[in-house]
């Protein structure tokens, strides 16, 4: 159907369009696999699959919510062959976030990634999109190919688990390593991708 | 002393008047932080060779 051959200024378009939006490729796919080396691999395939498909992109729409919906759909089959384990970012700068009255250790930037990355992914990518990203829930329902009102429950839920987290300052060390948590992310995994083509145009 | 009350009660009002739109935890920014610093790194050359090869291809 979208046949339609693509005129040399349109490529150009897209090309220049794809290029402005890797850096938000990045930010996603970090928040959502935790390793930045496993991450940028994520995001040099989700590069090539929407050149691939560019055919598809329908010009004046955003190119951010195009591309994170391949970038998700690749993470989620990277993630059922096993590929990612949420493994945690040493990295992150020990910046410090906010530090509570009554804690004496204060919040850092990579205590929050570490809580982030303990939640079960459809909870993490919906927070990732919403309060990370900027997308509204509408856009963001569309991005993960279900209903707004999934979307809010999801972000809902881990607004509450990351607060009670920072709030008593428990975040867990690696429970992403620990294999019962592993097996259940990757049940949950499979909850998501169930339905989930890469069309999101219904 | 009551500078300082004055100040804690101003502070009181406006974290009212907050509440209806902004209810968020002070971790909220973080996760704009988050994403903000990767958006901000400069982009590693393994991209924009890619971004160079691409034309290439197809």
């Amino acid at each position: 159907m979208a046949d339609e051959v693509r005129t040399a200024s349109e490529k150009a378009d897209f090309k220049r369009e794809l290029t402005d939006v890797v850096p938000h490729l990045r930010a996603f796919a970090r928040g959502l696999c935790g390793r930045p080396d496993m991450a940028d691999d994520l995001v040099q395939e989700t590069m090539l699959k929407a050149w691939a498909a560019q055919d598809r992109f329908e010009p004046g729409t955003s190119m951010r919510a195009w591309t994170f919906v391949i970038l998700r759909n690749a993470y989620l089959t990277d993630m059922r062959r096993n590929r990612f384990r949420g493994e945690y970012d040493e990295n992150v700068a020990e910046r410090i976030l906010t530090a509570p009255a009554g804690q004496e250790e204060p919040i850092h930037l990579s205590d929050m990634h570490r809580a982030l990355l303990t939640l079960p992914p459809e909870r993490r990518e919906a927070l990732l999109l919403v309060g990370a990203g900027g997308f509204s829930y509408e856009e963001a329902a569309s991005i993960c190919g279900c209903a707004v009102g999934t979307i809010k429950s999801r972000v809902g839920r881990a607004r509450s688990a990351l607060n009670s987290m920072m709030e008593d300052g428990d975040i867990p060390q690696r429970s992403v390593n620990d294999a019962t948590a592993h097996r259940a992310i990757l049940q949950e995994l499979d909850m998501v991708a169930a339905g989930n083509g890469i069309a999101s145009k219904d | 002393m009551t500078s300082d009350k004055n100040k804690k009660s101003e502070k009181g009002s406006e974290s009212k008047k907050m509440t209806g739109e902004q209810q968020r935890p002070e971790w909220a920014n973080g996760l704009r932080q988050l994403y903000d610093s990767v958006v901000e790194e400069p982009l590693p050359d393994s991209f924009k060779d890619l971004l160079a090869k691409l034309d290439k291809k197809s």
